[in-house]
């Protein structure tokens, strides 16, 4: 038993390696892909305000509009701007080149942004623009220093005259849907539409969605494994009864 | 039936196989834990060759098009993303199980006369399969696989004279590309699976010729009763056949977890920038192999002197192989008249305990940035690995063994 504890913790030694995560405090997000109406939500303020410019390239709209449960028809009325087919992949008009030309660099496709900084990142840096006139379009982010993207959600959140507090504590709980410490910006510049809690909430339900589009299986995926893990279990319920069967006899 | 396998056996001695191989290969009877990885690996083995397979079938080995054919699988393929994690983590699980195995022979000293071919062929197998993984961690073609490969290809460079142009060769190109990636395509899904699987065919009939060894490190065959069989013995079928199935139920629990709810662990199995595709224009901040070979990388980086006026990096890349060669020839640096280290002195023991730490420690290093203590550390445990097997022969033969009993004790 102690040599079966002791090769089990060497198996997972690996696992204890990774834990930091590089550059400043961030506002924790953990998205939860079995909230439909939040996925929906963030699928309409993505393809409304994201994706001029960014495409989500790896990734078709039928299967958003099926796991989603946004019907067809709807779907392509208001959530396709390209003219693309329902079947087809999530790209933009806007050829890289060409923005490599505007921009400097081309927006990047989002489909695993998640997966390369992580939801809390995103969700942090969707709320971090502030006014800073030394920079080209006039704004900075307080989580990606001398960011080359404009403030594409200023109307709605309005631009904060300072940096905003971020990795402070705000937070959004999918379930009870109460939201904490959203008074990241303690000045405004420009007023938005909406009140810092809305806004959290927003930026909450877009990054839920990104999230979701990274990892799209993900849902589905822990519903199998309970599934596989059983059986796997009774498996071994039945290799150990078979393998005592066969050894009560040895000594 | 009967008639078929008659019918058969007079052609291919397939009764005499079986017998030779299964169900009249007297194993000792006291296996422990540490014995379900050898078989654990061959269920690994097969995992990968069978994932592989079908993931072949939708991946398109082109720089354009290898990094959006793997998302396709991910999204489009029915069942693709159970087959890519299945075969991501079984890359990791493979060299879990590998490492456990080698950490038993070494514990038991398994490769001590006559087992040294079957150790040999062991240490080429972990040699092939790091070669595998390696190539295989390009094909994804994102930016972990793209600059790892680069950092790897490159140490190449740092052999002097000739390095520029074996890593030109090798590459195939001036840089890490399409060309590249074909390269290590054929060679992942072809060449080396091919030389993995002779190699562990030859794994194991050296070890079915010998027998095995076991905890006490006692040779059975020694005791045999009237009919030939060794009295400790018992034929691997039935008997370890279902006990290596009570091993795959729990190996398979362990591992599904990590398909289904942690496919990246952390980071460690699926490195997050990997998940951008691979671009030559922007180095990522911070580049760091998969953890497998961490403990190698972090004795490649601990070397810091230029020495005879060659570069640190190539006396790094030496240090590396050596540490890798010098497992090759452990068989003859054990002069001990045991085996196990359960008869083994307290040197051998204290030796082989900071043996381990040294290497997970190396492990840790390897992941995480260097900073000057780490690198000082990084040194420290690099020279504690090569005095364990240095000073081999001088504490295994210099310490007080524990006398060996005559029969196995469970």
């Amino acid at each position: 038993m102690r040599t079966l504890i002791f090769g089990l913790f060497i198996a997972i030694l690996p696992a204890l390696g990774l834990a930091a995560a590089p550059g400043g405090p961030l506002d924790t997000m953990k998205p939860d892909h079995t909230n439909k109406e939040s996925l929906q939500s963030g699928a309409a303020l993505f393809t409304n305000y994201c994706m001029g410019c960014h495409s989500m390239e790896y990734a078709r709209y039928k299967r958003v509009s099926d796991d989603l449960e946004i019907p067809v028809e709807l779907f392509e009325e208001n959530l396709i701007f390209t003219g693309a087919k329902i079947g087809e992949l999530m790209k933009i008009s806007m050829s890289k080149d060409m923005a490599a030309g505007w921009f400097g660099a081309p927006p990047p496709d989002l489909t695993l942004v998640t997966r390369v900084r992580g939801e809390s990142w995103v969700y942090s840096y969707l709320r971090g623009f502030y006014k800073d006139d030394s920079r080209p379009l006039g704004v900075n982010n307080v989580v990606f220093d001398n960011v080359g993207m404009p403030h594409v959600m200023v109307e709605m959140q309005g631009l904060c005259a300072v940096e905003p507090k971020i990795g402070v504590g705000a937070s959004v709980e999918p379930l009870s849907g109460n939201i904490n410490n959203s008074d990241v910006c303690p000045e405004y510049a420009i007023e938005g539409s909406m009140s810092s809690a809305d806004f959290d909430r927003a930026m909450w339900d877009l990054t839920n969605f990104m999230s979701y589009m990274g990892d799209p299986v993900k849902v589905e995926r822990e519903r199998l494994g309970i599934f596989v893990l059983i059986f796997v279990a009774i498996f071994f319920i039945f290799a150990y009864l078979l393998n005592r069967e066969y050894w009560k006899d040895v000594h | 039936m009967n008639k078929l396998v008659n019918w058969v056996d007079e052609r291919l001695p397939i009764v005499d196989a079986w017998n030779k191989h299964l169900a009249k290969y007297y194993a000792p009877k006291n296996f422990n834990f540490w014995y379900f990885f050898g078989s654990l690996a061959m269920l690994v083995l097969v995992n990968q060759l069978v994932t592989g397979i079908w993931l072949t079938m939708s991946y398109n080995p082109s720089a354009e098009g290898a990094f959006a054919s793997v998302e396709y699988i991910m999204r489009d393929v029915e069942w693709g993303w159970l087959l890519r994690y299945l075969h991501s983590t079984g890359a990791s699980a493979f060299f879990v199980v590998v490492y456990l195995h080698m950490f038993r022979g070494l514990m038991y000293g398994s490769y001590q006369k006559p087992r040294e071919l079957i150790w040999i062929f062991g240490m080429l197998i972990y040699l092939v399969l790091m070669a595998e993984a390696f190539m295989g961690y390009l094909l994804p073609w994102g930016q972990m696989s793209y600059w790892g490969a680069q950092v790897i290809v490159n140490l190449f460079g740092a052999i002097p004279v000739i390095g520029e142009d074996l890593s030109l060769w090798i590459r195939g190109d001036y840089l890490i590309s399409g060309i590249t990636l074909n390269r290590f395509f054929a060679l992942h899904v072809v060449a080396l699976p091919i030389v993995l699987l002779g190699l562990v065919v030859l794994h194991i009939l050296a070890l079915h010729e010998v027998g095995s060894n076991n905890p006490d490190g006692i040779d059975i065959k020694k005791n045999k009763d009237e009919n030939g069989i060794p009295k400790d013995g018992i034929p691997f079928h039935p008997y370890y056949s279902v006990h290596d199935l009570m091993g795959v139920g729990v190996f398979f629990f362990i591992f599904f977890i990590v398909v289904f709810y942690f496919p990246e662990m952390g980071g460690l199995f699926l490195e997050k920038p990997n998940f951008e595709p691979a671009n030559n224009l922007k180095t990522p901040e911070h580049i760091a192999p998969v953890w497998y070979f961490t403990p190698f990388y972090a004795m490649l980086r601990a070397v810091t002197v230029d020495l005879f006026g060659l570069d640190a990096k190539f006396w790094g890349v030496v240090v590396m192989g050596a540490a890798i060669a010098i497992l090759f020839v452990l068989p003859w640096l054990d002069k001990s008249p045991v085996r196990s280290i359960r008869y083994k002195g307290w040197l051998s023991k204290i030796a082989l305990a900071i043996f381990v730490v040294s290497f997970v420690v190396l492990g840790y290093l390897g992941i995480v940035p260097a900073t000057e203590g780490r690198t000082i550390a990084a040194q420290i445990l690099t020279v504690l690995y090569f005095l364990y097997f240095i000073l081999m022969p001088f504490y295994t033969r210099m310490e007080k063994t524990k006398p060996v009993p005559e029969r196995v004790t469970g």
